[in-house]
Protein backbone atom coordinates (compact mmCIF):
# COMPACT_ATOMS: atom_id res chain seq x y z
CA UNK A 1 0.00 0.00 0.00
CA UNK A 2 1.54 3.13 -1.46
CA UNK A 3 1.57 5.91 0.34
CA UNK A 4 -0.46 5.51 3.69
CA UNK A 5 -1.40 8.48 6.20
CA UNK A 6 -2.97 8.17 9.74
CA UNK A 7 -5.50 10.62 11.64
CA UNK A 8 -6.75 10.86 14.43
CA UNK A 9 -10.33 9.11 14.64
CA UNK A 10 -12.68 11.21 16.69
CA UNK A 11 -15.93 9.85 18.17
CA UNK A 12 -18.99 9.86 20.71
CA UNK A 13 -18.94 8.43 23.69
CA UNK A 14 -22.44 10.06 25.16
CA UNK A 15 -24.79 12.17 25.60
CA UNK A 16 -26.01 9.03 27.13
CA UNK A 17 -24.13 6.11 27.68
CA UNK A 18 -24.51 4.29 30.58
CA UNK A 19 -21.31 5.10 31.69
CA UNK A 20 -20.96 8.67 31.56
CA UNK A 21 -23.76 8.69 34.50
CA UNK A 22 -25.84 11.35 32.88
CA UNK A 23 -26.22 13.21 30.01
CA UNK A 24 -22.04 14.08 29.39
CA UNK A 25 -20.85 14.02 26.05
CA UNK A 26 -17.35 13.02 25.32
CA UNK A 27 -15.41 14.06 22.01
CA UNK A 28 -12.40 11.27 22.24
CA UNK A 29 -9.59 11.58 19.90
CA UNK A 30 -8.24 8.18 19.43
CA UNK A 31 -4.68 7.43 17.96
CA UNK A 32 -5.38 4.09 17.12
CA UNK A 33 -6.87 2.57 20.58
CA UNK A 34 -5.19 5.32 22.28
CA UNK A 35 -6.47 8.65 23.63
CA UNK A 36 -5.02 11.59 22.92
CA UNK A 37 -7.90 14.62 23.03
CA UNK A 38 -10.82 14.62 25.12
CA UNK A 39 -13.35 17.33 25.19
CA UNK A 40 -16.07 16.84 27.68
CA UNK A 41 -18.87 18.66 26.21
CA UNK A 42 -21.78 19.78 29.22
CA UNK A 43 -25.06 21.96 29.50
CA UNK A 44 -27.40 19.70 28.84
CA UNK A 45 -28.93 19.41 31.96
CA UNK A 46 -28.42 22.99 33.02
CA UNK A 47 -31.57 24.40 34.79
CA UNK A 48 -30.40 27.96 36.09
CA UNK A 49 -30.84 27.02 39.55
CA UNK A 50 -28.81 30.03 40.23
CA UNK A 51 -31.53 32.72 38.41
CA UNK A 52 -34.09 31.02 40.21
CA UNK A 53 -32.52 31.14 43.40
CA UNK A 54 -31.89 34.66 43.10
CA UNK A 55 -36.18 35.40 42.23
CA UNK A 56 -36.88 33.84 45.43
CA UNK A 57 -36.79 34.46 49.25
CA UNK A 58 -34.12 32.67 51.49
CA UNK A 59 -36.65 30.61 52.84
CA UNK A 60 -37.87 29.28 49.49
CA UNK A 61 -34.48 28.33 48.35
CA UNK A 62 -34.49 25.74 50.33
CA UNK A 63 -35.94 23.25 48.09
CA UNK A 64 -33.20 24.02 45.44
CA UNK A 65 -30.35 22.80 46.83
CA UNK A 66 -31.16 19.60 47.23
CA UNK A 67 -32.34 19.13 43.39
CA UNK A 68 -28.77 20.43 42.16
CA UNK A 69 -26.90 17.69 43.60
CA UNK A 70 -29.50 14.86 44.36
CA UNK A 71 -27.45 12.09 45.65
CA UNK A 72 -26.14 13.46 48.85
CA UNK A 73 -29.11 16.09 49.53
CA UNK A 74 -28.33 16.44 53.39
CA UNK A 75 -25.01 17.65 52.91
CA UNK A 76 -26.63 20.26 50.25
CA UNK A 77 -29.12 21.72 52.29
CA UNK A 78 -26.40 22.35 54.84
CA UNK A 79 -24.37 24.41 52.13
CA UNK A 80 -27.05 26.62 51.86
CA UNK A 81 -28.22 26.94 55.09
CA UNK A 82 -24.53 27.02 56.68
CA UNK A 83 -24.08 30.21 54.08
CA UNK A 84 -27.47 31.80 54.88
CA UNK A 85 -26.69 31.22 58.48
CA UNK A 86 -23.12 32.92 57.92
CA UNK A 87 -24.65 35.70 56.31
CA UNK A 88 -27.19 36.67 59.15
CA UNK A 89 -24.57 36.07 61.45
CA UNK A 90 -26.47 33.73 63.98
CA UNK A 91 -25.74 29.94 65.16
CA UNK A 92 -28.33 26.86 65.49
CA UNK A 93 -29.08 25.41 68.82
CA UNK A 94 -26.63 22.24 69.49
CA UNK A 95 -28.97 19.71 68.99
CA UNK A 96 -30.11 21.24 65.28
CA UNK A 97 -26.23 21.13 64.68
CA UNK A 98 -25.89 17.65 65.95
CA UNK A 99 -28.98 16.01 64.04
CA UNK A 100 -27.74 17.95 60.88
CA UNK A 101 -24.71 16.27 61.19
CA UNK A 102 -25.76 12.91 61.78
CA UNK A 103 -27.96 13.65 58.56
CA UNK A 104 -25.57 14.70 56.59
CA UNK A 105 -22.83 11.98 57.37
CA UNK A 106 -25.64 9.33 56.73
CA UNK A 107 -25.97 11.14 53.70
CA UNK A 108 -22.37 10.90 52.47
CA UNK A 109 -22.45 7.31 53.38
CA UNK A 110 -25.99 6.85 50.87
CA UNK A 111 -23.82 9.13 48.16
CA UNK A 112 -20.32 6.77 48.32
CA UNK A 113 -23.12 3.61 48.05
CA UNK A 114 -24.61 4.59 44.98
CA UNK A 115 -20.81 5.60 43.67
CA UNK A 116 -19.29 2.17 44.39
CA UNK A 117 -22.32 0.50 43.30
CA UNK A 118 -22.71 2.19 40.16
CA UNK A 119 -18.51 2.23 39.15
CA UNK A 120 -18.56 -1.40 40.14
CA UNK A 121 -21.22 -1.89 37.28
CA UNK A 122 -18.95 0.21 34.83
CA UNK A 123 -16.40 -2.41 35.52
CA UNK A 124 -19.06 -5.52 35.27
CA UNK A 125 -19.73 -6.52 38.95
CA UNK A 126 -23.29 -6.18 38.57
CA UNK A 127 -23.96 -7.56 41.54
CA UNK A 128 -21.95 -4.97 43.51
CA UNK A 129 -24.64 -2.98 42.40
CA UNK A 130 -27.37 -4.51 44.01
CA UNK A 131 -25.70 -5.08 47.33
CA UNK A 132 -25.10 -1.32 47.55
CA UNK A 133 -28.39 0.25 46.67
CA UNK A 134 -29.75 -2.35 48.67
CA UNK A 135 -27.74 -0.92 51.62
CA UNK A 136 -28.66 2.86 50.69
CA UNK A 137 -32.55 2.32 50.65
CA UNK A 138 -32.18 1.20 54.55
CA UNK A 139 -30.13 4.65 55.08
CA UNK A 140 -33.12 6.44 52.64
CA UNK A 141 -35.57 5.06 55.13
CA UNK A 142 -33.98 6.89 58.17
CA UNK A 143 -33.15 10.22 55.75
CA UNK A 144 -36.97 8.99 55.48
CA UNK A 145 -38.07 8.72 59.21
CA UNK A 146 -36.97 12.15 59.66
CA UNK A 147 -37.71 14.41 56.94
CA UNK A 148 -40.70 12.61 55.11
CA UNK A 149 -39.28 12.66 52.23
CA UNK A 150 -36.63 9.96 50.44
CA UNK A 151 -34.65 12.47 48.54
CA UNK A 152 -35.93 15.83 48.23
CA UNK A 153 -35.72 16.23 52.32
CA UNK A 154 -36.46 20.51 52.84
CA UNK A 155 -35.70 19.58 56.44
CA UNK A 156 -33.37 21.74 57.19
CA UNK A 157 -34.28 25.63 58.30
CA UNK A 158 -32.79 28.82 58.09
CA UNK A 159 -31.41 28.68 62.07
CA UNK A 160 -31.98 25.11 62.84
CA UNK A 161 -34.71 22.41 61.48
CA UNK A 162 -38.08 21.89 60.45
CA UNK A 163 -38.82 19.93 63.31
CA UNK A 164 -37.38 17.47 66.17
CA UNK A 165 -36.00 14.42 65.14
CA UNK A 166 -38.54 11.59 65.28
CA UNK A 167 -38.91 8.88 68.55
CA UNK A 168 -36.69 5.77 68.02
CA UNK A 169 -34.56 7.81 65.41
CA UNK A 170 -31.54 7.20 67.50
CA UNK A 171 -32.04 3.97 68.10
CA UNK A 172 -32.63 3.02 64.32
CA UNK A 173 -29.51 4.99 63.74
CA UNK A 174 -27.64 2.98 65.76
CA UNK A 175 -28.68 -0.21 64.42
CA UNK A 176 -27.48 0.88 60.74
CA UNK A 177 -23.84 1.75 61.79
CA UNK A 178 -23.78 -1.40 63.84
CA UNK A 179 -24.88 -3.31 60.81
CA UNK A 180 -22.80 -0.42 58.01
CA UNK A 181 -19.20 -1.54 59.57
CA UNK A 182 -19.75 -5.13 58.52
CA UNK A 183 -20.85 -4.41 55.16
CA UNK A 184 -18.01 -1.83 54.38
CA UNK A 185 -15.95 -4.45 55.41
CA UNK A 186 -17.85 -6.66 53.06
CA UNK A 187 -17.13 -5.21 50.47
CA UNK A 188 -13.45 -3.97 50.72
CA UNK A 189 -12.49 -7.77 50.69
CA UNK A 190 -15.33 -8.51 47.98
CA UNK A 191 -13.56 -5.81 45.23
CA UNK A 192 -10.29 -5.18 47.13
CA UNK A 193 -8.87 -8.61 46.62
CA UNK A 194 -10.51 -9.13 43.67
CA UNK A 195 -7.61 -9.29 40.71
CA UNK A 196 -9.75 -8.21 38.15
CA UNK A 197 -11.04 -4.64 39.81
CA UNK A 198 -7.66 -4.17 40.93
CA UNK A 199 -5.92 -4.70 36.96
CA UNK A 200 -8.81 -2.02 36.11
CA UNK A 201 -8.30 0.74 38.65
CA UNK A 202 -4.60 0.54 39.00
CA UNK A 203 -3.02 2.83 37.76
CA UNK A 204 -5.86 4.32 35.58
CA UNK A 205 -6.77 7.66 35.62
CA UNK A 206 -4.05 9.19 37.32
CA UNK A 207 -3.82 12.54 38.81
CA UNK A 208 -0.76 14.21 39.67
CA UNK A 209 -1.40 16.49 42.66
CA UNK A 210 0.35 19.57 40.67
CA UNK A 211 -2.34 19.26 38.31
CA UNK A 212 -5.59 18.59 40.49
CA UNK A 213 -4.33 21.34 42.21
CA UNK A 214 -4.25 23.90 39.25
CA UNK A 215 -7.73 22.44 38.03
CA UNK A 216 -9.41 23.41 41.57
CA UNK A 217 -10.27 19.41 42.02
CA UNK A 218 -11.60 18.64 45.68
CA UNK A 219 -12.56 15.62 47.87
CA UNK A 220 -11.62 12.34 46.93
CA UNK A 221 -9.67 13.69 43.67
CA UNK A 222 -7.64 15.88 45.57
CA UNK A 223 -7.05 13.67 48.37
CA UNK A 224 -6.43 10.48 46.21
CA UNK A 225 -3.42 12.46 44.82
CA UNK A 226 -2.45 13.01 47.97
CA UNK A 227 -2.86 16.90 49.12
CA UNK A 228 -4.82 16.96 52.35
CA UNK A 229 -7.39 19.01 51.90
CA UNK A 230 -11.33 18.32 53.75
CA UNK A 231 -13.37 21.44 54.29
CA UNK A 232 -14.56 19.80 57.30
CA UNK A 233 -11.01 20.18 59.08
CA UNK A 234 -9.14 23.29 57.05
CA UNK A 235 -12.46 25.37 57.19
CA UNK A 236 -14.71 23.82 59.81
CA UNK A 237 -18.45 24.18 60.10
CA UNK A 238 -21.36 23.15 61.67
CA UNK A 239 -19.17 21.95 64.89
CA UNK A 240 -17.32 19.56 63.28
CA UNK A 241 -13.91 20.62 65.07
CA UNK A 242 -15.43 19.02 67.65
CA UNK A 243 -15.23 15.38 66.32
CA UNK A 244 -12.69 12.59 65.82
CA UNK A 245 -12.10 11.74 61.98
CA UNK A 246 -8.78 10.61 60.40
CA UNK A 247 -8.83 11.77 56.46
CA UNK A 248 -7.76 9.33 54.31
CA UNK A 249 -4.91 9.96 51.83
CA UNK A 250 -3.97 8.39 48.69
CA UNK A 251 -0.61 7.96 47.17
CA UNK A 252 -0.66 7.45 42.95
CA UNK A 253 -3.42 9.58 42.81
CA UNK A 254 -5.04 6.65 40.66
CA UNK A 255 -8.34 5.05 40.54
CA UNK A 256 -7.96 2.58 43.00
CA UNK A 257 -6.66 5.34 45.38
CA UNK A 258 -9.69 6.87 45.15
CA UNK A 259 -11.92 4.06 45.64
CA UNK A 260 -9.58 3.26 48.97
CA UNK A 261 -10.40 6.69 49.99
CA UNK A 262 -14.05 6.68 49.93
CA UNK A 263 -14.21 3.32 51.61
CA UNK A 264 -12.67 4.54 54.24
CA UNK A 265 -14.34 8.03 54.51
CA UNK A 266 -17.48 5.74 54.54
CA UNK A 267 -15.89 4.20 57.96
CA UNK A 268 -15.07 7.47 58.95
CA UNK A 269 -18.80 8.92 58.62
CA UNK A 270 -19.58 5.94 60.60
CA UNK A 271 -17.35 7.22 63.49
CA UNK A 272 -18.73 10.62 62.86
CA UNK A 273 -22.32 9.52 63.43
CA UNK A 274 -21.72 6.61 66.58
CA UNK A 275 -19.82 10.24 68.22
CA UNK A 276 -22.90 12.38 67.02
CA UNK A 277 -25.20 9.99 68.74
CA UNK A 278 -23.08 9.92 72.17
CA UNK A 279 -23.35 13.34 72.52
CA UNK A 280 -26.74 14.80 71.03
CA UNK A 281 -27.96 16.90 73.39
CA UNK A 282 -31.75 18.30 73.95
CA UNK A 283 -33.45 20.95 73.57
CA UNK A 284 -34.52 23.33 70.97
CA UNK A 285 -33.99 22.41 67.45
CA UNK A 286 -34.37 25.75 65.83
CA UNK A 287 -33.27 29.56 66.85
CA UNK A 288 -36.11 31.67 69.21
CA UNK A 289 -36.30 34.46 67.06
CA UNK A 290 -39.24 35.36 65.28
CA UNK A 291 -37.76 37.72 62.53
CA UNK A 292 -35.24 34.11 61.04
CA UNK A 293 -37.58 30.93 62.27
CA UNK A 294 -41.62 30.59 62.06
CA UNK A 295 -43.41 30.87 65.66
CA UNK A 296 -44.53 27.26 66.64
CA UNK A 297 -47.65 26.26 66.08
CA UNK A 298 -48.72 26.46 69.34
CA UNK A 299 -48.51 29.83 69.42
CA UNK A 300 -50.40 30.73 66.30
CA UNK A 301 -53.43 30.21 67.75
CA UNK A 302 -52.55 32.29 71.15
CA UNK A 303 -51.65 35.20 70.09
CA UNK A 304 -52.03 37.63 67.72
CA UNK A 305 -47.84 38.98 67.58
CA UNK A 306 -47.30 35.19 66.09
CA UNK A 307 -49.85 35.21 63.37
CA UNK A 308 -48.00 38.39 62.25
CA UNK A 309 -44.92 37.50 62.32
CA UNK A 310 -45.80 34.14 60.34
CA UNK A 311 -47.44 36.39 57.95
CA UNK A 312 -44.53 38.18 57.36
CA UNK A 313 -42.10 35.27 57.09
CA UNK A 314 -43.89 33.66 54.94
CA UNK A 315 -45.05 36.40 52.45
CA UNK A 316 -42.25 38.84 52.75
CA UNK A 317 -38.90 36.42 54.39
CA UNK A 318 -36.19 37.80 56.19
CA UNK A 319 -33.49 40.60 55.32
CA UNK A 320 -30.35 40.14 55.79
CA UNK A 321 -27.98 42.72 56.34
CA UNK A 322 -25.48 44.33 52.91
CA UNK A 323 -22.92 41.82 52.32
CA UNK A 324 -21.38 39.02 50.77
CA UNK A 325 -19.98 35.61 52.13
CA UNK A 326 -18.97 32.21 51.47
CA UNK A 327 -19.38 29.55 53.14
CA UNK A 328 -18.85 25.91 51.81
CA UNK A 329 -18.95 22.21 52.91
CA UNK A 330 -17.29 18.75 52.32
CA UNK A 331 -19.37 16.92 50.16
CA UNK A 332 -19.05 13.37 48.69
CA UNK A 333 -17.55 14.96 45.66
CA UNK A 334 -15.26 18.02 47.36
CA UNK A 335 -16.14 21.58 48.22
CA UNK A 336 -19.44 22.41 47.70
CA UNK A 337 -19.82 26.43 48.62
CA UNK A 338 -22.49 28.98 48.19
CA UNK A 339 -21.64 32.31 47.49
CA UNK A 340 -24.41 34.52 48.71
CA UNK A 341 -24.89 38.54 48.09
CA UNK A 342 -27.25 40.29 49.73
CA UNK A 343 -28.15 43.91 48.78
CA UNK A 344 -30.60 44.07 51.90
CA UNK A 345 -33.61 43.16 50.34
CA UNK A 346 -35.76 39.84 50.84
CA UNK A 347 -34.37 37.94 47.95
CA UNK A 348 -30.25 37.21 47.55
CA UNK A 349 -29.05 39.96 44.67
CA UNK A 350 -26.74 36.94 43.75
CA UNK A 351 -26.45 33.14 44.50
CA UNK A 352 -23.32 31.19 43.12
CA UNK A 353 -23.04 27.91 43.55
CA UNK A 354 -19.32 26.44 43.62
CA UNK A 355 -19.62 23.13 42.55
CA UNK A 356 -17.32 20.40 43.09
CA UNK A 357 -17.76 18.12 40.31
CA UNK A 358 -17.60 20.71 37.68
CA UNK A 359 -13.82 21.44 38.66
CA UNK A 360 -13.17 17.75 38.64
CA UNK A 361 -14.59 17.24 35.88
CA UNK A 362 -12.22 19.72 34.02
CA UNK A 363 -9.61 17.08 34.57
CA UNK A 364 -10.86 14.24 33.14
CA UNK A 365 -8.59 15.24 29.73
CA UNK A 366 -5.64 15.23 31.86
CA UNK A 367 -6.83 12.19 33.46
CA UNK A 368 -7.46 9.88 30.54
CA UNK A 369 -4.76 11.07 28.09
CA UNK A 370 -2.79 7.92 26.65
CA UNK A 371 -5.66 6.03 28.14
CA UNK A 372 -7.84 3.48 26.86
CA UNK A 373 -11.71 3.95 26.21
CA UNK A 374 -11.68 1.27 29.36
CA UNK A 375 -10.64 3.93 30.75
CA UNK A 376 -12.25 6.54 30.10
CA UNK A 377 -15.25 4.52 31.56
CA UNK A 378 -13.00 4.26 34.90
CA UNK A 379 -12.27 7.48 35.25
CA UNK A 380 -15.61 9.11 34.76
CA UNK A 381 -16.62 6.42 37.52
CA UNK A 382 -13.90 6.70 40.21
CA UNK A 383 -15.07 11.01 39.18
CA UNK A 384 -18.23 9.96 40.76
CA UNK A 385 -19.84 12.91 38.57
CA UNK A 386 -23.47 14.08 39.09
CA UNK A 387 -24.44 15.74 36.19
CA UNK A 388 -26.97 17.96 37.96
CA UNK A 389 -24.30 19.26 40.23
CA UNK A 390 -22.23 20.33 36.64
CA UNK A 391 -24.70 21.84 35.14
CA UNK A 392 -26.35 23.42 38.25
CA UNK B 1 -2.53 38.04 52.19
CA UNK B 2 -3.17 41.67 51.81
CA UNK B 3 -0.53 43.04 53.35
CA UNK B 4 1.89 41.24 50.71
CA UNK B 5 -0.28 42.44 48.01
CA UNK B 6 0.50 45.91 48.97
CA UNK B 7 4.31 45.37 49.48
CA UNK B 8 4.66 43.48 45.70
CA UNK B 9 2.77 46.24 44.09
CA UNK B 10 2.39 49.12 46.01
CA UNK B 11 1.29 51.09 43.35
CA UNK B 12 -2.12 49.34 43.56
CA UNK B 13 -5.35 51.29 43.81
CA UNK B 14 -6.37 48.20 46.76
CA UNK B 15 -9.92 48.85 48.54
CA UNK B 16 -10.24 45.76 51.08
CA UNK B 17 -13.52 45.11 53.33
CA UNK B 18 -14.33 42.64 55.61
CA UNK B 19 -17.33 41.14 56.42
CA UNK B 20 -18.42 38.33 58.56
CA UNK B 21 -13.99 37.60 59.38
CA UNK B 22 -14.13 37.13 55.22
CA UNK B 23 -11.97 39.57 53.11
CA UNK B 24 -12.16 40.80 50.20
CA UNK B 25 -9.78 42.88 48.09
CA UNK B 26 -11.20 45.09 45.53
CA UNK B 27 -8.43 45.57 42.21
CA UNK B 28 -8.79 47.57 39.74
CA UNK B 29 -10.03 45.56 36.28
CA UNK B 30 -6.74 46.43 34.45
CA UNK B 31 -4.09 45.21 37.45
CA UNK B 32 -6.65 42.34 38.49
CA UNK B 33 -3.96 39.73 36.62
CA UNK B 34 -1.04 41.61 38.08
CA UNK B 35 -2.64 40.68 41.49
CA UNK B 36 -3.50 37.79 41.12
CA UNK B 37 -0.11 37.06 39.41
CA UNK B 38 1.54 38.39 42.59
CA UNK B 39 -0.58 36.73 45.07
CA UNK B 40 -0.01 33.15 43.11
CA UNK B 41 3.53 33.63 43.96
CA UNK B 42 3.82 34.38 47.68
CA UNK B 43 6.24 32.02 48.67
CA UNK B 44 4.46 30.72 51.87
CA UNK B 45 1.16 30.36 49.94
CA UNK B 46 0.21 28.72 46.99
CA UNK B 47 -3.45 29.70 46.23
CA UNK B 48 -6.00 27.46 44.23
CA UNK B 49 -8.72 29.09 42.33
CA UNK B 50 -11.59 27.76 44.24
CA UNK B 51 -14.02 29.67 42.60
CA UNK B 52 -14.47 32.30 39.55
CA UNK B 53 -17.43 33.78 39.22
CA UNK B 54 -19.24 37.49 38.37
CA UNK B 55 -22.21 39.57 40.27
CA UNK B 56 -24.26 42.14 38.16
CA UNK B 57 -25.41 44.81 39.64
CA UNK B 58 -27.76 45.89 37.46
CA UNK B 59 -28.75 49.12 36.93
CA UNK B 60 -25.45 50.63 38.86
CA UNK B 61 -22.38 51.15 36.97
CA UNK B 62 -20.16 49.77 37.04
CA UNK B 63 -22.21 46.96 36.20
CA UNK B 64 -20.06 43.90 36.33
CA UNK B 65 -17.98 42.45 39.79
CA UNK B 66 -15.80 39.33 38.71
CA UNK B 67 -14.81 37.40 42.17
CA UNK B 68 -11.91 35.41 42.41
CA UNK B 69 -12.02 33.30 45.45
CA UNK B 70 -8.35 31.95 45.85
CA UNK B 71 -8.30 29.58 49.00
CA UNK B 72 -4.39 28.42 50.21
CA UNK B 73 -4.75 24.59 51.55
CA UNK B 74 -1.60 24.99 54.12
CA UNK B 75 -2.32 26.78 56.25
CA UNK B 76 -5.75 27.05 55.32
CA UNK B 77 -6.64 30.78 54.33
CA UNK B 78 -9.41 32.45 52.23
CA UNK B 79 -9.14 35.43 50.22
CA UNK B 80 -11.47 37.08 47.64
CA UNK B 81 -10.19 39.44 45.03
CA UNK B 82 -12.66 41.46 42.97
CA UNK B 83 -12.48 43.58 39.95
CA UNK B 84 -15.59 45.86 38.92
CA UNK B 85 -16.49 46.42 35.47
CA UNK B 86 -18.71 48.70 33.04
CA UNK B 87 -21.90 47.66 32.04
CA UNK B 88 -20.66 48.30 28.11
CA UNK B 89 -18.44 46.07 26.82
CA UNK B 90 -16.81 44.17 30.08
CA UNK B 91 -13.41 43.10 29.19
CA UNK B 92 -10.69 41.21 31.60
CA UNK B 93 -7.74 39.54 30.91
CA UNK B 94 -8.19 35.91 31.39
CA UNK B 95 -5.95 34.06 34.34
CA UNK B 96 -6.01 30.27 32.04
CA UNK B 97 -2.08 31.00 32.17
CA UNK B 98 -2.78 31.16 36.09
CA UNK B 99 -4.60 27.95 36.79
CA UNK B 100 -5.65 25.82 33.97
CA UNK B 101 -8.95 25.46 35.73
CA UNK B 102 -10.03 28.73 35.08
CA UNK B 103 -10.59 27.68 31.65
CA UNK B 104 -14.40 26.19 32.13
CA UNK B 105 -15.12 28.83 35.12
CA UNK B 106 -14.62 31.86 32.45
CA UNK B 107 -16.12 29.94 30.03
CA UNK B 108 -19.17 30.03 32.65
CA UNK B 109 -18.72 33.77 33.16
CA UNK B 110 -19.05 34.01 29.91
CA UNK B 111 -21.73 32.08 29.19
CA UNK B 112 -23.92 33.66 31.56
CA UNK B 113 -22.89 37.26 31.65
CA UNK B 114 -21.27 37.99 28.67
CA UNK B 115 -17.71 39.47 30.28
CA UNK B 116 -15.25 38.43 27.50
CA UNK B 117 -11.70 37.68 29.20
CA UNK B 118 -9.04 38.44 26.55
CA UNK B 119 -6.75 35.60 26.62
CA UNK B 120 -8.81 32.53 26.95
CA UNK B 121 -7.96 29.89 24.56
CA UNK B 122 -11.64 29.17 23.88
CA UNK B 123 -14.14 31.52 24.82
CA UNK B 124 -17.33 29.93 24.05
CA UNK B 125 -20.47 29.02 25.65
CA UNK B 126 -20.50 26.06 27.81
CA UNK B 127 -24.01 25.81 29.31
CA UNK B 128 -26.51 27.14 27.35
CA UNK B 129 -26.36 26.49 23.46
CA UNK B 130 -24.41 27.89 20.94
CA UNK B 131 -26.86 29.83 19.40
CA UNK B 132 -28.75 31.02 22.87
CA UNK B 133 -29.36 34.91 22.27
CA UNK B 134 -27.96 37.19 25.64
CA UNK B 135 -26.98 35.92 28.82
CA UNK B 136 -29.38 34.15 31.57
CA UNK B 137 -27.96 35.95 34.36
CA UNK B 138 -27.87 39.18 33.58
CA UNK B 139 -30.66 40.92 35.67
CA UNK B 140 -32.30 42.59 32.84
CA UNK B 141 -32.22 38.87 31.48
CA UNK B 142 -36.19 38.04 32.96
CA UNK B 143 -36.83 34.66 34.36
CA UNK B 144 -40.11 33.52 32.56
CA UNK B 145 -42.10 29.79 32.62
CA UNK B 146 -41.81 28.04 29.15
CA UNK B 147 -44.93 28.01 27.34
CA UNK B 148 -46.65 24.44 27.73
CA UNK B 149 -48.11 23.30 24.81
CA UNK B 150 -51.92 23.39 26.32
CA UNK B 151 -54.84 25.99 25.63
CA UNK B 152 -55.71 28.40 27.67
CA UNK B 153 -52.47 28.35 29.47
CA UNK B 154 -50.52 31.83 29.99
CA UNK B 155 -47.08 31.30 31.20
CA UNK B 156 -46.57 33.49 34.53
CA UNK B 157 -43.88 35.41 35.22
CA UNK B 158 -41.99 33.82 38.71
CA UNK B 159 -40.04 36.52 39.40
CA UNK B 160 -43.28 38.53 39.75
CA UNK B 161 -44.75 36.79 42.12
CA UNK B 162 -42.29 37.52 44.64
CA UNK B 163 -41.94 41.06 44.89
CA UNK B 164 -38.31 42.27 45.98
CA UNK B 165 -38.87 44.23 48.94
CA UNK B 166 -36.57 47.56 49.66
CA UNK B 167 -33.67 46.75 52.26
CA UNK B 168 -34.55 47.61 55.70
CA UNK B 169 -31.57 49.95 56.94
Amino acid sequence: MPDSRTEPLTINMGPQHPATHGVLRLLLDLEGEVIVGTRPIIGYLHTGFEKEMENRTYHQNIVFPARIEYLATFIEEMAYVTAVEKLLGITPPPRAQVARIILAELSRIASHLVWLGSSAIDVNVSSGFMYCLQDREQILDILEMASGQRMMHGYFRIGGLHRDLPEGFEARVRRLAEGLAARVDEYDSLLTDNLIWRRRLEGVAVLTPQAALAYGCTGPILRGSGVNYDVRKAFPYGGYEQFEFDVPLGKNGDAFDRYIIRLEEMRQSRRIILQALDRLPGGPVIVDDRKIALPPRGELVRGMEAVIHQFKLVSEGLHPPVGEVYAAVESPRGEKGYYLVSDGSNRPARVRVRAATFNNLQALPAMVYRGFIADVVVAIASLDVVLGDVDR
Amino acid sequence: MVALLRERLPDLDLEVTEFRGEVTAIVPAGRAFDALLALRGAPDWTPVLTDLTAIDRFPAEPRFEVVYLLTGYAPPVRLRVKARLPGDAPVIASVTGLWSGANWLEREAYDMFGIRFEGHPGLTRILMPDDWEGHPLRKDFPLTEEPVQFNGHTPKVPSAIIPKSPPRR
